[in-house]
């Protein structure tokens, strides 16, 4: 099965660690996207530079900044491969975000 | 309605025979004891619970039109899984549009039954326990789906333990199956690090059923006997199936001399007697015996374990003023050791209150923090106040706890002090 790990994090926290632990941080991260049983994902970045679109009656809307103006935002994810639920919940668990006051949303893939 | 794998239901297609009024007693009880066996098998095969349970009830419909004209089968247990297997091929053969079907043909053509074997059917229960209480459930499905699936009870049933809409529990039942097999929880006893964890997970929803029959937070009655009952059997079926595991016998244990209590808890008019007030020779001997048996049997610490050797120190105590009070201190002393919490700095509170002075309980329980809002720590106070003959102050700890609690039994009970209080 595929499982989408989305990684939540508050805005700004990020910055409060040292480089040391930045540095650690992203290779552990890293590390995560190097193994063959992860399929995708991607670092989203901060808020800031979200755009919004949304089309009604054929017009496109665009306005600045997120979907939903919450605390904890989408900064990143991971598409992997798990036999189960249980597999991708510890992979969820190394990721940095997850012991670092993030949260991990495990989303399984719905095959069409 | 169809669901995702394309299996089209109708809710309530397949009629609960288990408690219909259809089978007989003696064929109950045939049915009541084989059917978490045979639905974990035949989930163990199918991946997929309600494919299970549909295949389930349909061979115990075919059971009902059969054994009483034919007799029962000598190995009840492999007639059903073979004949669920046989009408799951037969209904997963009509299904043009399941993905799975070709895998699931397979797996059920793989599937060795043998309706004449005498071994009994191979015991998957305890990957069935597990899964039920699988974290990625909320507390309420697993508690619904592991009385459903291992306790063999109706949704019925369970909704009316639980006092919610039969249409309520009946949607929480079928939404956490689902979410078994759409979100990939594995069918099977957790491997070696994740077992601890997930064994509490286990242990904490069979307590969780017993204290919602014991104590029911929500039920006008205080006790639900069926629901205990029920607790009871699930906590000996999974020592049966980990039989060197402590939690698993701690459990039992302390379940076993909760219950010991359950008749003599509660007066005529429904209120709540105290421990100390209790008529201890309304107290169920056979009960304490067997949970003395039990606790017997379990090596090593633990928090169920600790607290059953607490239960059993009170029963065995002939009246209140023989209860070994510095033994209760020293296990809850063991207990704050291995798993501190503020609950279990209040009940040690309240043991060294007894076994020493309500004073030097006083002063530990105003030493907790995090408790504020907990009713029973309102309660200890008042009770420690009153026993100090501090009635004024005793009054107002009442009056907190009253407003914290739930539980009308339990209310009425702070009720009745109150008024005791504020008359002296």
């Amino acid at each position: 099965m595929q499982y989408a790990l989305l990684i939540y994090g508050a805005e700004g926290r990020w910055e409060q660690f040292s480089e040391a632990e930045q540095q650690a941080m992203t290779e552990q991260y890293m590390a995560i996207s190097r193994d063959p049983k992860t399929k995708g994902g991607a670092d989203l970045g901060d808020l800031s530079k979200a755009t919004t679109v949304r089309v009604n009656n054929g017009k496109t809307l665009t306005t600045d900044g997120p979907f939903a103006e919450t605390k904890e935002y989408l900064g990143g994810f991971y598409l992997i491969e798990a036999d189960n639920l249980d597999e991708a919940i510890e992979v969820a668990g190394k990721i940095p975000a997850a012991r670092t006051g993030g949260t991990i949303e495990v989303r399984p893939v719905v095959e069409h | 309605m169809t669901s995702q794998n394309g299996i089209k239901r109708t809710p309530g297609q397949s009629p609960d025979v288990l408690h219909s009024g259809v089978a007989s007693e003696r064929l109950e009880t045939v049915f009541r004891e084989e059917w978490s066996r045979v639905l974990a098998t035949l989930i163990g095969v199918l991946g997929d619970f309600e494919l299970a349970e549909d295949a389930l009830q349909d061979a115990i419909a075919t059971a009902l039109e059969r054994w009483p004209r034919d007799g029962t089968p000598d190995n009840p247990g492999a007639w059903l899984v073979a004949t669920a297997r046989n009408g799951a091929i037969d209904r997963i053969r009509r299904e043009r549009t399941l993905a799975r079907k070709t895998e699931l043909l397979q797996r059920l053509a793989e599937l060795e039954t043998d309706d004449d074997s005498d071994e009994p059917v191979p015991d998957e229960r305890l990957s069935l326990i597990f899964t039920c209480c699988h974290p990625a459930l909320a507390p309420e499905a697993q508690v619904a789906l592991t009385l459903r699936a291992v306790g063999g009870l109706t949704t019925t049933e369970i909704a009316r333990a639980f006092l919610v809409p039969e249409t309520t529990m009946g949607q929480r039942l079928v939404r956490a199956k689902r979410k078994i097999r759409d979100a990939g929880v594995p069918f099977r006893v957790p491997p070696e690090h994740l077992l601890p964890e997930r064994l509490d997970a286990v242990l904490a929803i069979l307590y969780l059923v017993f204290n919602e029959g014991y104590v029911g937070t929500t039920a006008g009655r205080l006790v639900r006997g069926d629901l205990c009952e029920e607790a009871i059997r699930l906590a000996k079926l999974l020592a049966v199936l980990m039989p060197d595991e402590p939690e698993a016998l701690g459990l039992l244990a302390l379940m076993l001399f909760h219950d010991s209590r359950r008749t003599a808890r509660i007066a005529a008019d429904g209120s709540l007697i105290l421990l100390e007030d209790q008529d201890r020779g309304l107290w169920n001997r056979d009960r304490i015996a067997e949970g003395d048996r039990v606790l017997a049997r379990a090596r090593g610490l633990g928090t169920y374990r600790i607290q059953a050797e607490i239960a059993a120190v009170h029963a065995h105590a002939d009246r209140p003023a023989n209860t070994d009070w510095p033994r209760i201190v020293e296990l809850y002393d063991e207990l704050v050791a291995l798993a501190p919490s503020p609950v279990v700095e209040l009940n040690r509170a309240a043991a060294i209150a007894m076994a020493e002075s309500p004073d030097r309980g006083l002063s530990l329980i105003d030493r907790i923090e995090g408790l504020d809002d907990y009713y029973l720590l309102h309660a200890a106070r008042a009770d420690l106040l009153r026993r100090g003959g501090r009635h004024e102050e005793a009054a107002a700890s009442y009056r907190r706890a009253l407003e914290l609690a739930t539980n009308p039994v339990e209310r009425s009970f702070f009720e009745r002090r109150l008024a005791e209080v504020g008359q002296r």
